[in-house]
Formats: structure tokens, C-alpha cells, sequence
């Protein structure tokens, strides 16, 4: 989170449009937005910002797919919450992607309305956690 | 193309069994029924010809002792005459008294078979005579009997009518005396003769007679006698040459619209033949009988034999229709899920490529809405109008969303191969993976764990499969009915069984449909929201694990569904004690 309070997400997702449409909309909201169109990019990134509250990670991804990205993001920023999206979703990713650590497993055509809840609840998790640790 | 393979190609699959049965039974029953003609022919060809042999055999040595007792009879007599003459003079002989008293005796002595005794001297006048009739002083001279009776030493005469006009025959012997001849005749009483013959009856048509060699009968004509071939039968007979002693037989002769059997043999040295008729059917009776028997034996068994190949064929045809009809269910099947692996490849392919473009679209319509929101639009005439429009193609977009989630569904392919299971661990998971969606719809989500549950073998995606759709429809079936909505999940061991219960305390499920919930395409969920698929398949997963799923409702208080899965598996070993299973494990 900012010293501003806002809440800070990097969007990873292989569809530009997505990730455009995306970002201009949480920054209507009042969100730091981040943008990445692969793993690599998104990895990178969060090394070099400390800042990202929470990730919304596509799982179908050309190169480094979105469970991979996930299990390498939990290994060196546990603190972060990963929420996947995806347009294929399946019984094992989902499972898979909780096991590994993400937030949840949110199915596109997502509401937006309901991803925003989603991102502030995970955000509140991280705080939680945050504050134990 | 030629005509033959013209018409097997037009033959379907059933019509060519039909084809190919009918010639079969065809084929059977020919190869049947020949074997069994051919040995009935050979044995009934056998039998008859030693049966008919045996009856011939017999006739003949009936029909020779019939010859034997005639030829007695008239040997008897005349030897009974011989010694008349020989033992006494031509006085004594004379003498009527004498005559008369000897004429008695012999009358006693052989049953009436002498009518009257003679003595005539060789110019024929009859000297001296015993018997009823007045023949004394009678003049044979000219009597063909007399004539032959001088050439030789004695003689018996053929029936003739003679001075009485009765039909009678005459034993006479010749007589030396005083070198004048004199001839002693003995009238053979003619009842007597013919009472012999007569009794010789063989079954219902069977009787005898005798003819001379002039062809006239010497017997009554009892039976009256026709014409064989325009010639009198007596002819006929007459004009077969007879071996001496030896029995002729003339069988199948066509004679008054019948066929007869003639058995011919000589008499009275050949001058007389003893002929015994009876119609063929009568003295073959019981072997026609049994040839009847035989027919009607065969031609019973050949039914029979028909009979049973044409069940069997009907049987085999319905048999192969049946399979046939499996047959072709089984392609339809085939066919069907070929087409549904098909639509499922190609679904998985659409859902995933079209999800992308349709989350585009819909976050543009959102990022219009949030637009719009903005102060420079609120002036707008349109607002209205835009915003029903962008809620319109997002409320669209989450419609197709929902298409796609339910085509990739019904393409998803589960791992069936089984492992080593933790109930409690894969329940876990799916709660964990419905956590969200429960705390969105204001669910709260209990778990009552037994500790250290064996695992078991089973597909964990199977039943991962299983424990979703009825922990989705738990919450469904909350939905807006409770405010304080509650899912309870239980897991115990009862036994060698695992039993893992879903409590909701959402509307419950009415009576009424209770019974069909299991049912394949049977929902009670709104068109688009449920596919009445879900709880079939988990009802196959279970049952596929040697399990059971039940379900205990109330309207209006919840639903509780139960599954009780088997420890212990059945494996090629046999059934394994859940401590052997544990071990094993």
C-alpha cells in the first residue's frame, strides 16, 4: 500500500487490451496500478517494488505460465495475494493455485464490481498477516 | 458391375442372417432327412422282403399239406375200393346184399365218403348196386370214366353230373376173373370233397379250389370265380406249367379291381391242380400295417425334424435381430460420443478463445460506464440510454461467460485412475476453493473431521468432482432462502466404510422429486443455471467406488446428503481385510 493508503495492484494478463481496460479502471477507483504482459515482467517488477499489494494473474500465459508465476511470486513475496483469472477454468488449477497460495480463483468474464471486493479483501489478509508476522 | 454383387450390396446386415439361416436350415433339413430316408428305405426294402419271404414260406407249407390231405383222401379211397376188390370173387361181389353191407361199413368207417359201390362188367352194364340211387342194369359203355377206368388198373374219374345229374366222382379199380374184366366203382360222396377244400381258409379273403387239367373246376364255385384278362381265370391258371410237387405263386395279379396272390400246386398226379387264392392286401396285412407305420413314423419324425430347425431358425434370427438392434444402438452410441468428444474439444477450444475477447468487451462497457460517470456526459440527453445499453452488454457478456464455463463442463476430462486418497484432505481443499463464493453469498461453511481416516483408493479428481457439485449445490440451494446460511461437512468411519455427509439448511428439496434428483437431465434450477447433470454423475462416481448416496430432506429446513464409500477394494487376490488394505496403504 502507498503511504497514501491506496492499494496498489499489478495487473498480469497476455491481452493487452485486458490489462489497459483493466488499469484505467482501477485507477478510476483510486488504485495504483501496475502493468505486465507476461511472468517474467511481472516477477521483475515486484522485485523492483515493494509496494504491490495484490496481483490479479491471468493463468493461461504464453512462456512462464500463471501457476508457475504464482509459485515463484510466493516463494519471494509471501506477503503479496495473488488473485488468478482465468478464461479456462478447471477443478485441479483452482485447487493447484490454492495450494500454492493464491487468494482465489475467479473465473473470466469476472464482475468488476466483485473483483474490486475481492482485491480489498485480500488486501485486508495481507494487512492481517502483515501485522502478525 | 454384374447383377449378383448388385443384390448383395442391397442386402442389409439382418436381411443377409435371414438369408444365410434360411439356407442353413435348408440345408440341415435336407442332410437330416436323407440320412433318415435312406435307412428307412434300406431296412424297410429288408423287412419287407424277408417278411413277405416268411409269409410265402408259410403259405407254401400250408397249401402243401392242404395237397398232402386231399391226395390222402383220394389215395384212401381208392385203396379202400382195391382192397374191396382184391379180398373178394367177383360172386361175392356181385352180390347185392354183399355189396350193400360193405357199402355200410365203409359209409361208418370213413364219415359218409362213399355214396354207392358198383360192379360193372366190360361191355359197361353195371351187374350189381349198392346206394341210393336206381342205377342197376345203367350202361356206362359210353361213360368217358368207364372207358379210361378199362385202360387202366384203377382210377379216379374228374367231378361230372353222369346219369344222376348230381356233380359227383367215381374211385374204380379193374377186376380180373375168369379172364373177363369187370370194373369195381366207389361214388365219392362229392359234400364230403368239396367240405375239405372249403375249409381251407387263410385270413379274411383267402380260400381254395380245384380245377382239372381241362381247366373246370372240380370244386364248387363258391366265390365266383371271373375273368383275368378277358380269359377265365380258371384258364389262366390252367395254362402255368407246374413242376410236379412244387408250389407256384402268382403274386400282385390285377383281378376284380384288387390284387390277389395265387398259390398253384398239382393234384392227383398232376391230372388236378389245388389252387388257393387270397387277395394281397389280406395275406400281407400285418406287413402293409407295419409299412403304413413306418410311413407314418417318418413322416411324423420328418415334421418333427422341420419342426425343431424352424423354431431353431426363428429363435436364431430373433436372437441375431436382437444383437443387431444392440449393435446398431451401440454404434448410435458410438457415433454419439464421438460426437460429443468432438463438440467437447471443440467447446474447450471456443470457451478458451472466446472468454478473452467477451472479458474485453465487458470491461470496455465498464470502462464507458465509469466514464460516463464523469461530469462533461451527466448533461448528456442520452445518459439513460447509454447506461442501459453498457449494463445490457455486460449482463450479455456474463451470459456468455456462463455458456462458456458450462461447455468447458461438459468437455472437461476427469483422471479416472485411482490412488492413494485422503477423504479429508480433498475436502479440504474444495472448501478452501469455495470459500470466496461462500462468503460472497453470506455462507458459513462447517467441517466436522473424523482424525486419521485410512486412505483409500479412488480417483481424487472424480471425487473432487463429486464434493464440489454438492458443496455448489448447498449453497444454490441456500441461495437467498436463509440469511444465515450454514454448510455442514462431516466425515466418520463406520466400519470398513468412510460416510461423508453435506447438510445445508437452505429450502429443501420437495418430496416429489426426491425420488428422481439422480436422474440424468432431471434440475429444478432456472433454465441456463443448471444442467441436472451434476448429482447424476456423482451418483456413478460413488456407485463406480462400491458406494452409496442418499439424500434426507425437508422443505424449508435443508438437505442432507450422505455417501458411504468402501475401505477396502476388490482386487484380483479376492476381497482384502481393511487391515491388510491399511498395510498395504
Amino acid at each position: 500500500m502507498s503511504t497514501s493508503g491506496q492499494i496498489t495492484i499489478l495487473i498480469v494478463d497476455d491481452e493487452t487490451a485486458i490489462t489497459e481496460l483493466m488499469a484505467a479502471r482501477f485507477l478510476t477507483r483510486n488504485f495504483i496500478v501496475f502493468k505486465a504482459n507476461n511472468g517474467k515482467d511481472a516477477l521483475s517488477q515486484l522485485d523492483a517494488n515493494n509496494t504491490i499489494d495484490v496481483v490479479i494473474l491471468d493463468v493461461k500465459m504464453p512462456g512462464m505460465n500463471g501457476l508457475e508465476t504464482l509459485k515463484l511470486i510466493k516463494e519471494r513475496h509471501p506477503l503479496i495475494e495473488v488473485i488468478m483469472l482465468t478464461g479456462y477454468p478447471t477443478v485441479e488449477d483452482a485447487v493447484d493455485s490454492l495450494k500454492l497460495g493464491a487468494f482465489d480463483y475467479l473465473k473470466k468474464v469476472v464482475d468488476f464490481e466483485q473483483l474490486n471486493t475481492m482485491i480489498k479483501l485480500a488486501c485486508e489478509k495481507k494487512f492481517k498477516t502483515k501485522n502478525i508476522m | 458391375m454384374n447383377t449378383t454383387e448388385n443384390n448383395s450390396k442391397k442386402l442389409t446386415g439382418l436381411e443377409y442372417y435371414r438369408l444365410f439361416i434360411k439356407k442353413m436350415v435348408i440345408l440341415l433339413v435336407i442332410f437330416s432327412l436323407v440320412p433318415i430316408f435312406m435307412i428307412n428305405t434300406v431296412l424297410r426294402h429288408y423287412f419287407l422282403s424277408s417278411y413277405s419271404a416268411k409269409v410265402m414260406e408259410h403259405m407254401t407249407e400250408l397249401i402243401q399239406k392242404h395237397k398232402q390231405n386231399i391226395d390222402n383222401f383220394l389215395q384212401e379211397r381208392l385203396n379202400n375200393i382195391r382192397a374191396l376188390a382184391s379180398s373178394y370173387t367177383i360172386e361175392q361181389l356181385t352180390n347185392e346184399d354183399f355189396l350193400l353191407k360193405h357199402l355200410g361199413i365203409l359209409q361208418t368207417e370213413y364219415d359218409n365218403a362213399f355214396v354207392d359201390i358198383g360192379v360193372v362188367d366190360k361191355s359197361g352194364k353195371q351187374i350189381a348196386y349198392a346206394g341210393k340211387y336206381k342205377l342197376v342194369s345203367a350202361d356206362y359203355k359210353d361213360s368217358t370214366w368207364f372207358n379210361q377206368a378199362l385202360k387202366s388198373k384203377y382210377y379216379i374219374s374228374d367231378v361230372f353230373l353222369g346219369l344222376r345229374g348230381q356233380p359227383h366222382f367215381i374211385v374204380a379199380v379193374k377186376k380180373q376173373c375168369n379172364n373177363k374184366e369187370y370194373i369195381i366203382r366207389a361214388t365219392i360222396n362229392f359234400d364230403t370233397f368239396n367240405a375239405m377244400v372249403e375249409k381251407i381258409r387263410i385270413g379274411a379273403t383267402g380260400f381254395a379250389f380245384i380245377v382239372n387239367k381241362s381247366g373246370q373246376l372240380q370244386t364248387r364255385n363258391m366265390y365266383n370265380l371271373q375273368t383275368i384278362n378277358g380269359s377265365s381265370v380258371l384258364d389262366f391258371l390252367n395254362k402255368i406249367d407246374l413242376e410236379k410237387e412244387e408250389v407256384h405263386a402268382v403274386q400282385h395279379l390285377q383281378y376284380r379291381g384288387k390284387e390277389f396272390i395265387f398259390f398253384i400246386i398239382s393234384l392227383k398226379g398232376g391230372q388236378w391242380r389245388l389252387v388257393f387264392q387270397q387277395e394281397q392286401g389280406d395275406a400281407f396285412s400285418e406287413l402293409y400295417k407295419a409299412r403304413q407305420m413306418g410311413i407314418i413314423i417318418l413322416l411324423l419324425g420328418s415334421l418333427g425334424v422341420i419342426l425343431i430347425y424352424y423354431l431353431m431358425s426363428r429363435k436364431m434370427i430373433r436372437f441375431i435381430e436382437q444383437s443387431e438392434q444392440q449393435r446398431e444402438k451401440m454404434n448410435e452410441q458410438l457415433i454419439e460420443s464421438g460426437k460429443l468428444a468432438s463438440i467437447g474439444e471443440l467447446a474447450a477450444g471456443i470457451a478458451h478463445e472466446i472468454n478473452n475477447p467477451v472479458a474485453i468487451m465487458v470491461e470496455e462497457a465498464g470502462w464507458i460506464q465509469d466514464l460516463l460517470k464523469e461530469e462533461d456526459f451527466k448533461e448528456s440527453e442520452n445518459l439513460q440510454e447509454f447506461t442501459r445499453s453498457l449494463l445490457q452488454i455486460k449482463l450479455q457478456g456474463m451470459r456468455c461467460k456462463d455458456i462458456t464455463f458450462k461447455l468447458l463442463s461438459f468437455a472437461r476430462k476427469t483422471d479416472p485412475r485411482a490412488v492413494k486418497t485422503q477423504i479429508n484432505d480433498l475436502i479440504e481443499e474444495i472448501v478452501k476453493l469455495s470459500k470466496q463464493r461462500a462468503k460472497y453469498s453470506h455462507v458459513e461453511i462447517k467441517t466436522e473431521f473424523e482424525e486419521g481416516l485410512p486412505e483409500m483408493m479412488a480417483s481424487p479428481s472424480e471425487l473432487q468432482q463429486v464434493f464440489l457439485n454438492l458443496f455448489n449445490n448447498a449453497i444454490d440451494a441456500i441461495g437467498t432462502a436463509n440469511d444465515e446460511g450454514l454448510v455442514t461437512i462431516v466425515t466418520k468411519r463406520s466400519g470398513d466404510t468412510v460416510l461423508i455427509s453435506f447438510s445445508d439448511n437452505g429450502q429443501g428439496i420437495p418430496k416429489a422429486n426426491i425420488a428422481r434428483i439422480f436422474d440424468p437431465f432431471f434440475t429444478t434450477k432456472p433454465i441456463g443455471k443448471g444442467t441436472g447433470i451434476g448429482l447424476s454423475i456423482c451418483h456413478g462416481i460413488i456407485k463406480k467406488l462400491g458406494g452409496d448416496i442418499n439424500v434426507s430432506s425437508e422443505v424449508g429446513i435443508g438437505t442432507t446428503f450422505e455417501l458411504s464409500i468402501p475401505l477396502f477394494l476388490e482386487s484380483d487376490g479376492g476381497i482384502q481385510t481393511i487391515k491388510e488394505f491399511e498395510e498395504r496403504l
